[in-house]
């Protein structure tokens, strides 16, 4: 591997660089988001991956299934925030198993953090993770990239949610219809599409109710009007 | 415990800062491409392999074995791909004995990925997986870093822009098998003569549920042709300008000459040779 011109040698002779991507390494330069309504969560991102100034993959899929009912939306390092993921669906999968009952989203969330606390110096992860249960209904937690943990009523993240902080700040209300909430995760996320560079392609969108896991896909074509099916 | 030791490291690190270059490894600066057809999937590679401006193959295979009905494209460092590919091959040969089940793509890009994780990108393997299983066709990407991607065609590799280019502007769904096969090969030709890094000749690998076949050098674009004429000079073509005979005999006027003995017993420092 190559090192990269940044950084500088120490006095105790070690090499540290700042750069919290290495060289060539697959970004998710992003934008994610999830929000709680009315019967459950809908987490929604953009597609767009970037190693440097290539897109690797326009059609990426950011939002990860870790249970039946808890998924996660993923900002960051490719490969760091897909081992993490990795990890908690094989945990979550052998708790269900073992409990006899599906795992809260708190407990899933709890688990991501541990992950990400743990090893805080090695990963750049940073994690929206919202899910459905029968006992708290719709829940989110975002999950920084210092590895804290907080429960938010909708959370957003990546490069392109800096743009859409007095959007979602303004358009937000509390216990919205599946219907309003998709069009608000929708307008938020193709502003930041629109003003991010780093954020692209089609929208993605999976809702969390009840009734289960149902995904959206939203294209550019169509200027994000017509859901298409996935 | 087997594995790469890491001693080194922060003395290379300090030698890199004060500007010592570090040493080039052969890499195969590389078009590699994938595209699944209806009924299989195609991956193509080109064959040229470089160190540094130099081409140090000029019909290397990129397209390496992991099991009859999966295989993989390369590229990024050679010796990684080499043995990333060989050693994840071993080790789904061993499981698929254990399970007594045909191996599984998405088994082979999982073991990879893990792999490839642990090494945080020491490991420079940039690979295209694909194959047909039980469950059906599958393609992927692996990044030496440790993450992946699912799609229907993919490029890797510095040739990796020609050869989207290509798939961005002719790609089709439901292709044929022929028409896959003519895509992707399209595809390592824009790699081939508009990359730098990649060059030589075409290499394909079609898989089937039935079977693969592994045709090696499908095109051949970049065939020496005949040289129009003879390099080789006539004697006489210099001219003598004058002759000197200097006889064995006569040696010893101009340089002195010791005659060595071929007897063991005077043989003082005789060199040391393993048995």
């Amino acid at each position: 591997m190559e090192f990269g011109n940044s950084g500088s040698l120490s006095e105790d002779g070690i090499h540290l660089d700042m750069d919290r991507l290495k060289k060539g390494e697959v970004n998710l330069g992003t934008s994610i988001m999830a929000v709680t309504f009315k019967d459950g969560v809908i987490l929604g991102a953009d597609s767009r991956t970037t190693t440097g100034a290539y897109i690797a993959n326009r059609v990426t899929d950011k939002l990860t299934r870790v249970h039946d009912t808890i998924w996660c939306c993923r900002s960051g390092s490719a490969a760091d925030t897909q081992a993490v993921a990795d990890i908690v669906q094989y945990q979550l999968g052998m708790f269900a198993m073992t409990n006899g009952k599906p795992p809260t989203t708190q407990t899933a969330a709890a688990i991501f953090q541990e992950i990400c606390y743990a090893n805080k110096d090695r990963l750049s992860a940073g994690l929206i993770i919202a899910g459905w249960d029968e006992r708290h209904g719709g829940q989110v937690y975002s999950i920084p990239l210092g590895g804290s943990l907080h429960k938010q009523t909708y959370a957003i993240g990546g490069s392109g949610s800096t743009y859409i902080y007095g959007y979602c700040d303004t358009h937000w209300q509390e216990g919205m219809e599946e219907k309003e909430a998709v069009e608000f995760v929708k307008e938020a996320l193709k502003e930041a599409i629109k003003w991010d560079g780093s954020s692209g392609g089609v929208i993605r969108m999976v809702v969390l109710t009840a009734k289960g896991a149902d995904r959206h896909l939203y294209l550019p074509d169509t200027d994000y009007k017509v859901r298409h099916s996935t | 415990m087997p594995g790469f030791d890491f001693s080194n490291y922060n003395r290379n690190a300090a030698l890199h800062a004060r500007g010592v270059p570090l040493p080039k490894a052969t890499s195969t600066g590389t078009t590699i491409v994938g595209c699944i057809f209806d009924g299989g999937v195609v991956i193509a590679a080109d064959t040229r392999a470089t160190s540094g401006p130099i081409v140090a193959d000029k019909n290397c295979e990129k397209l390496h074995y992991i099991s009859s009905n999966i295989w993989c494209a390369g590229a990024g460092t050679a010796a990684d791909t080499e043995f990333t590919t060989a050693l994840i091959s071993s080790q789904l040969e061993l499981h698929s004995l254990s399970t007594g089940r045909k191996p599984r793509v998405v088994t082979c890009m999982t073991l990879l990925k893990q792999h490839l994780f642990k090494y945080q990108g020491h490991i420079g393997a940039y690979l295209v997986v694909a194959g047909v299983d039980p469950t059906g066709t599958h393609l992927f990407t692996v990044h030496a870093h440790g993450s992946t991607d699912k799609l229907p065609y993919v490029t890797m590799g510095s040739g990796s822009l020609a050869a989207m280019s290509v798939f961005e502007t002719q790609w089709t769904p439901k292709l044929t098998e022929a028409d896959a096969v003519e895509l992707c090969s399209q595809a390592i030709q824009a790699g081939i003569f508009n990359d730098l890094g990649s060059g030589s000749n075409v290499d394909v690998a079609v898989i089937t549920k039935e079977k693969t076949v592994l045709k090696r050098g499908y095109v051949k674009p970049n065939e020496r042709g005949q040289k129009l004429k003879s390099y080789i000079f006539p004697k006489g073509t210099t001219a003598v300008l004058n002759e000197k005979i200097i006889r064995k005999e006569d040696l010893g006027n101009y340089v002195s000459v010791h005659e060595l003995s071929t007897t063991e017993d005077d043989a003082g420092d005789k060199m040391e040779v393993d048995a």
